[in-house]
């Protein structure tokens, strides 16, 4: 595994190269949350690409398509489509009205310190949720691939380099990390696309082929036992080209639903995306980044159905795992690994898992930024401070000690949830800002009736509504055997059979704000405040 | 770089704030024409295109057995159908772009118009 370490080292020390450069251009506030708004709409558009494909999406989606066939690729679609909310209806207005963070765009209309608290608390859940189920991530792909570190050791890793990349190079080293990591992803996952495509001669239909011999069983009722179902009945067989591996039985359907609202929504409401739009310097870049992100991300994700079908075909579910105490412990995570190291051998493997950890590295910057931004420039200065004009150096200060506590923060709870089953966290985070952050930024940019009060109502409500139902989902309540490794936070039955709120938070998030502004009345320079978001908004005059 | 952000920080927005009249901007003609242009295109892309995607986990996990069925090889239905999406994706997205072109030549209008009579 040397060769592993060296390309690691490799990367760090481009990396830091970066952060050194960095640093010697970050000083004040715009320069710290927005990278002085001089990252190009190019550039930003693999920025946003490097912040938006997470170690879940690389590894993740490969394992689960490695595992469960075509289901898997149900997030790869998603994820994509995504974009066309964040395209249409999102980036440019905000950037047009916007200067450091997602309550900006609120608190231009609601000028009240209870919006920014509110819309701060949200962001700082969404990104602490996100970025603990990446580090936990993180620590499991780095010992598996390097044994000679350990877990704790590579969350510890992990946690430092983040803070040194926002802490001394802000905004503008994460964008630069986050690119670099995009070109290796991209490059990675192409180079093994067209590997797996040369076993089966560039053939689709002969790679289809080999895709369909590959078969998974369930059962439409209680779960698989040795091969067979409770009751007797026999189990159902499915190839891998065929849907129903993943969800079936009587909540299947809804439970892809639900998890198609959380993704295409959920991420025009992901705050650490959001604030990528603010490093351009107007809305037509901010436009730009977008088509350029779609064109990457889609290209990517197409490429998940090659890595997953090809760990299915070339490696086998049956050995994608660990080795330990002479049984094979499966793991869906390898997928991807294992699949480079049948390909090109150890150096390719090492290559994908230098990847693995830029990947998680780019995408835990991101979250630090945005929560240290949502921190010092909402919560501090704008809540505490009151606005008051404060030197400019001080809030740069702030942010880059909320940064150290928020990532500090993040370290102790990645290693103490470490033996919980954490994937429900991106499940959560998707959730939240799909419920509670996306009605509140829609509705402000585009009903005139809407008031405090129901922002105030539809943030409480989003965010409550997500999290109550995650813990009583299946995702965190469930009965595990004594000997699992990863366990269920709550060890009982699931009380609400999704394991996805967002098909019920997101419509509460919207009926909580609006129903509440439809019960309250704004006051009287309400609809002076909407003229000014509205004209902002469209023309972004007076944006900065 | 020349830093084209003022230092210093004041809520929620620097720019010149108290300079225009927004409302007497909200109900020009060419600020409405501008919005009603932009709304003519993005209700409809987005009911479409919402539309669109959830036709598919709801083909998927109603109709599994008419998405299963295989129509070159073993390629599927249900596979196609999710690859067209990225198709539908990247097209509207071109569409937009194509559309949003003259929305930044009547963005231009007003924001010149405005400058004008604030200086």
């Amino acid at each position: 595994m040397n060769t592993a370490l060296v390309m690691f080292i490799g990367f760090i020390a481009v990396t830091l190269g970066i952060t050194y450069w960095a640093s010697r251009r970050t000083h004040t506030t715009a320069e710290f949350y927005s990278a002085g708004r001089s990252i190009t709409g190019f550039q930003n558009g693999w920025a946003v690409a490097g912040d938006y494909m997470s170690a879940a999406s690389f590894l993740g989606i490969a394992g689960l398509i490695a595992f469960y066939g075509y289901d898997g690729f149900m997030y790869s679609v998603g994820w994509l489509v995504a974009y066309l909310t964040v395209l249409l209806l999102v980036a440019e207005p905000l950037r047009n009205t916007g200067r450091f963070t997602m309550a900006d765009v609120l608190a231009l209309r609601f000028r009240q310190p209870a919006v920014r608290t509110v819309a701060a608390i949200s962001t700082l859940t969404v990104s602490l949720v996100y970025m603990i189920a990446q580090m936990v991530g993180a620590g499991s792909i780095v010992s598996l691939l390097i044994p000679a570190v350990s877990f704790r050791t590579a969350i510890v890793l992990v946690g430092v380099l983040m803070l040194v990349y926002v802490i001394f190079g802000g905004m503008l080293a994460t964008t630069w990390v986050q690119i670099v990591k995009a070109v290796l992803l991209m490059g990675g996952t192409i180079l093994l696309s067209i590997l797996v495509m040369a076993k089966f001669g560039f053939s689709f239909t002969d790679f289809f082929a080999a895709v369909g011999k590959v078969t998974g069983k369930y059962c439409e009722v209680g779960t698989l036992k040795d091969g067979a179902c409770p009751g007797g009945v026999a189990a159902v067989t499915r190839d891998f080209t065929q849907p129903g591996l993943y969800y079936h039985g009587k909540w299947g359907p809804l439970s892809l639903i639900s998890l198609g609202i959380a993704l295409i929504f959920g991420t025009a409401g992901l705050p650490h995306i959001l604030v990528r739009f603010y490093t351009v310097k107007d809305s037509k870049a901010a436009r730009t980044s977008v088509v350029w992100a779609m064109v990457l991300i889609g290209s990517f994700y197409i490429m998940t159905t090659f890595l997953g079908f090809g760990a299915a075909t070339l490696v086998g579910k049956q050995n994608i795992g660990v080795m330990k105490d002479g049984a094979l412990v499966p793991n869906q995570n390898l997928a991807a690994p294992l699949l480079a190291e049948k390909l090109g051998g150890e150096v390719f493997l090492s290559f994908v898992a230098a990847i693995a950890f830029a990947t998680i590295l780019a995408v835990v910057a991101g979250l630090t930024i945005a929560s240290s931004s949502a921190f010092a420039h909402d919560v501090w200065f704008n809540v505490v401070k009151r606005g008051k004009k404060a030197d400019d150096r001080e809030q740069v200060r702030v942010a880059r000690v909320a940064a150290a506590c928020i990532g500090a923060l993040s370290i102790v709870l990645a290693i103490s949830l470490r033996t919980l089953n954490v994937a429900f966290l991106v499940g959560l985070a998707f959730a939240v800002a799909a419920s509670a952050n996306v009605p509140a930024i829609l509705l402000t940019l585009y009903w005139r009736r809407f008031t405090t009060q129901g922002m105030v109502a539809g943030m409480v409500v989003g965010l409550l509504a997500s999290v109550v139902l995650i813990i009583l989902s299946p995702a965190v309540m469930g009965v595990d055997a004594p000997t699992a490794a990863v366990k269920h936070l709550i060890q009982a039955a699931p009380v609400f059979p999704l394991d996805n709120p967002a098909l019920v938070s997101v419509p509460l998030g919207f009926l909580a704000a609006i129903a509440a502004s439809l019960a309250t009345k704004e006051r009287p320079e309400a609809e002076r405040l909407y003229d000014e978001l509205n004209v902002r908004a469209n023309t972004g005059l007076g944006a900065v | 770089m020349p830093d084209p952000i003022p230092p210093g920080d004041a809520p929620p927005a620097a720019a010149p704030a108290g300079e225009h009249d927004w409302t007497a901007i909200e109900s020009t003609p060419a600020f409405r024409e501008l919005v009603e242009s932009r709304r003519r295109f993005i209700v409809p892309a987005t009911v479409f295109f919402i539309a669109y995607y959830f036709a598919l986990p709801v083909l998927v996990g109603y109709f599994p057995g008419v998405m299963g069925r295989d129509v070159v090889g073993k390629v599927n239905v249900a596979y196609l159908f999710a690859l067209s999406q990225f198709g539908m994706a990247w097209v509207v997205m071109a569409l937009y772009v194509r559309r949003a072109r003259g929305f930044d030549a009547q963005e231009h209008a007003i924001v010149e118009r405005a400058a004008g009579r604030s200086s």
